[in-house]
This record gives structure tokens, sequence and C-alpha cells, in this order.
């Protein structure tokens, strides 16, 4: 994510299954992705997280970066969405 | 730091609610472009254009990859081409030649549309402008994305007649030379009363002279996260209801300022505006007449929807204007029929009709929006119905605007196809009286006085 040192958000939900959280930070591991903070809830047997992640080590860009973890997300039925934080700083900051 | 419930609420804005940014437009200048030949004169917009908006697509593309927003639409706008072209066009053909000029320029950087092909002429037309006007049926049926409005009217200088009377015929003319479409060409054409110099949105918009070389203005929407945000308040009273559409609508101007600052930054040009509009598309859960309904009606077009769209649009704007410290273009609450499916619902449930919508433009951001009429309506009454909705944003000094369409071939009960954003409408009715004699008046409708307000 050259260019780009600004804090990335992950948000991951659907259905709750064994080793959601292993599979996610295994991929971040591999890319080099730090996790700042981690929080999750289960509502109604679904899997709600969110992830701070400090992309600055990663050498690729965003945009792959959520395309790869959309793909894996389909595989295990769940939503992974990558957006940067800035989006939700304007949206709910003032 | 953001909470896990705020990350879940922006996300499923976007994934279920269909929050997305609907335009970047970049407004770009072609004073510079002017020359007394028609095809240097050509030669150098098509370089300025490709030029200025080398990047807009790719940066677009990034800022949506990055943010996981949906950026929906790319987008130029230009001078109005009725003063570009005054010098070397001599002839409505000249005009056309421009008009593909654009078209190939939108093309070869990858916008969906280019609006521009325009005339302000507000009080009187030059000879150009009235060439340009002439053009408009041509130039719409020969290209793909160029877009055309006429402004014919301000609250400063009155209406002027004899443009609103040649663009009945124009209308229809566009009409005809489209009608393989469902007459598609009148989708790209807007009459204006009080244009704005720097609304993003089509197909009305244009850079106005008043404009720096290069802009980028934003348009955001989001209808769908005011209709379920107003789910959750359902049978409460009308502060909290206010309150809710104000909160929402700052969370998604604050999305718009974002995008805008961040485009903005990366193609190096200065950042115009945001346009708050709501802004619906055909899709299910991304329409305005939804939220009428939330709020209380039974169908748009109901009694009380005229105020409960004055409340919506004021309440809109409030947040918004909150949320951004440029706010401009046409900023409230779009009511199209075609790319609405609670208007479309509404009309074929016969709650909804011409007169309606008409009333309901003297409180809402732009005017009698996607409306196709029978393929047999005349000319005059096309511009008698150009002047009412003009005369209402003369006298409340706000801008309105025509979109219609007549769909030749078709009439009452038939519908129109027009395809993707613009989607269908049915024909709707039109008042048959005749107002012949009114429209065959020459001259101008004088500009209104700003004192004795009742």
């Amino acid at each position: 994510m050259k260019r780009n040192m600004k804090k990335v958000i992950i948000t991951v939900v659907g259905k709750d299954t064994v080793g959601i959280i292993a599979k996610v930070c295994t991929y971040l591991a591999q890319n080099q992705i730090n996790i700042l903070d981690i929080s999750q809830t289960i509502v109604g047997g679904y899997f709600n997280m969110m992830m701070v992640t400090d992309p600055s080590a990663c050498p690729r860009e965003t945009g792959e970066i959520a395309d790869e973890l959309d793909a894996m997300g389909q595989e295990m039925g769940l939503s992974i969405r990558v957006m940067g934080e800035d989006i939700f700083n304007a949206m709910h900051r003032i | 730091m953001i909470n896990i419930l705020e990350a879940t609420e922006t996300v499923k804005m976007i994934t279920q609610e269909n929050l997305d940014v609907r335009t970047i437009t970049m407004g770009i200048s072609l004073l510079d472009c002017i020359s007394s030949d028609p095809d240097e004169l050509c030669g150098n917009i098509y370089r300025k254009i490709t030029t200025c908006a080398r990047d807009l697509v790719r940066v677009g593309n990034e800022i949506e990859r990055e943010y996981g927003i949906p950026i929906v639409n790319k987008r130029i706008s230009v001078t109005p081409v009725g003063l570009i072209g005054a010098s070397a066009c001599s002839c409505p053909e000249d005009f056309v030649k421009v008009a593909r000029t654009l078209d190939e320029a939108a093309k070869a950087v990858g916008v969906n549309f280019l609006g521009g092909f325009s005339a302000v002429v507000s009080k009187g037309m030059t000879q150009a402008e009235e060439n340009l006007i002439r053009a408009i049926p041509q130039a719409l049926a020969s290209t793909d994305y160029v877009c055309a409005s006429v402004n014919v009217g301000s609250t400063k200088t009155g209406i002027d007649m004899d443009a609103i009377r040649l663009l009945g015929e124009i209308i229809l003319e566009t009409a005809q030379l489209t009608k393989e479409n469902d007459s598609m060409g009148c989708a790209k054409l807007v009459v204006f009363c009080n244009a704005p110099d720097d609304n993003p949105f089509m197909a009305g918009a244009f850079h106005g002279v008043t404009e720096g070389d290069t802009v980028i203005n934003v348009g955001v929407s989001g209808p769908g996260v005011v209709k379920t945000a107003l789910e959750s308040v359902r049978g409460e009273n009308f502060e909290v209801l206010c309150e809710t559409i104000k909160k929402t609508a700052f969370k998604v101007t604050r999305v718009g300022q974002l995008v805008a600052q961040e485009a903005s930054r990366r193609l190096g040009v200065p950042f115009g505006i945001i346009d708050l509009s709501l802004a619906p598309t055909p899709a299910v859960g991304d329409s305005v007449a939804d939220i009428l309904c939330e709020i209380g009606l039974e169908y748009a077009g109901a009694p009380g929807t005229t105020a409960a769209l004055a409340l919506l649009n004021d309440q809109v704007k409030k947040g918004g204007v909150m949320a951004s410290s440029y706010v401009g273009g046409l900023s409230g609450a779009f009511i199209p029929v075609s790319e609405d499916q609670g208007m479309i619902d509404a009309v074929e449930a016969g709650a909804l009709g011409l007169e309606k919508l008409e009333a309901m433009t003297c409180v809402c951001s732009v005017g009698l929006d996607m409306i196709a009429v029978p393929g047999d309506t005349k000319a005059s009454t096309l511009s008698g119905i150009i002047a009412d909705e003009m005369a209402i944003g003369m006298v409340n000094s706000k801008t309105t605007a025509v979109r219609l369409i007549p769909v030749i071939g078709k009439g009452v009960g038939d519908q129109a196809q027009f395809g993707g954003l613009l989607g269908h409408a049915p024909i709707m009715p039109v008042n048959r009286f005749s107002c012949e004699d009114f429209i065959s008046r020459t001259g101008r409708i004088p500009a209104p006085i700003h004192s004795f307000k009742n």
C-alpha cells in the first residue's frame, strides 16, 4: 500500500464458523499488515468483526488486498470489506 | 477510535442501502479553445479535454477501491458550447461537429457523460446560441455521451419565451430522431431556469463562466440510507423525523466531502462544491418516493406529498451544509419519474400526475424530470409546460428544470424503456387544452418584482 500510510479498517460479517479470525489474521501476516485492534461480537449467530490495521509495511495496493479478502470471504460465506479509516472518521466524527 | 457499531453502520449503508458517490464531475473551461476556424476549435477542445481529464477515471476508481465506496459515475462538464462556438460555428451543422468532438473526447477519457452542449439564453439568444439550439436534435441523435441544456430564464432576467417556443419544437424533433430508442435523445436535454454554474449532475451539468479553469465537483446520493434511517422512527413526532434526516444527510455528505478532497488532491485540480442531492436510481431501495412513503404517505402524490417533500428537502440541506463548507449545485431531493421505482409505482397506481409533480417542484431541488409523455403531444403544449415550470423557478428564486420525453409512437398506458440509470417510465397523460396563442406571442416575460412578497 505505497503512498498510503493511513490505517485501514477491515470488517467481517457473516455466519459464525470455526477459524474465521485465524484465516484473516494469517492472510494479514503474510502481507505484513499489522493488526492494531480487533473487536468482535456475535449477534443472533452472525459474526461481526472489525480490525484496525496498519498497512504501511505492506508492499501491495489496498485494492488488491481488498479483492483477495473479498474472494476469501466469499469462500467462507462471509462479507469482508477493506476500507480506509478516513471514511469512518468523516462519517462519525465531527 | 471508531467502534464496531459505527463501522458496521457504514458498511451496511454501502452494502445494503445503496450509499454511493453518484458522480465525480470535472468541470473544464473551454474558453481558451475558442477559434474562428471550426476544425481548429474542435482540435483545441479535444486536446484540452483529453489532457485535463486524462486521469479522472483512474483516480476515481482508485479512491473507490481504497475507501470501499462505490463511485458510480465519472463525468465532465464544459463551458456552454453556445459561447465557445460563437466565432467558429456559422450554422447548426458546425455545432453538431463540435458535439461529435465532445463525444470522441468523452470516449477517449472513459467518462460516461459529458455535459455542456448548452446555451444560457435567459434574456435573449445570440445567432450562435440559436444555431446551437437548432443543432441539439442532430447532436443528441449522433452522439452517445453528450448532454445538452438550455437555460431559458432567471429571477433577475425574466423568461425568454422565444427560446421556450423554439425548444418545444426542438424536443419533438429530438424525439423523432431517436424514436428507435423510445426517444431517448430527450433524456439528454434539460431546460432550466436559474441554472447553477457548478452542477455535477447530468444531463444539466455545464461549467459556468464564473468558474476557474478546472474544478472537481462531487454529487452524493443515498435515498436508501435516509429511508432505512426513517424506518427506525416510525410514529415519532416531526422533530425526531427531521433530526433523523439531518443526521443521515450529514453522514452521507461527509463521505462526498472526503471523496471530493481526495480526488482534488490526487488530480491536482481545485475542489469546487459538493452537491448533496438525494438522487434516486431505478434500483429497489434507492428511491426518494419510498422516503415520502416512509414519512407517512401511501404513495408519492397523495395529499401531504408537497409538505413531506418540502420537509425532506430542507432537512437534507440543513444536515448537508454542516458537513461541507462548499455546498452548491442543485442540492436537495430529485424527483425524476423514470429513475425512481417508487415514483413509477405511484404513477401506475394513479396517485401521481403531471399537475401534482408540478406542485412538488415548487419545493424540490429541480423540476419535472424524466417524464415520458405521449409522442403526439404538440410542440406548443411542451412549451407551455416548460413555461409553467420556468415561472415557478423565476418567481421563487430557485432552480427549476424540465426534462420531458415525448415518446414517438407511444401513448398513455404504454411504457418507455431507457435502460440503465435512466430506467423506464409509464407514459403520463398531458392536459390536452391548447396554449397555442400564448406560446406564439414573441418576446420575453419580464423579471418579477422583488418586493410585496405574498
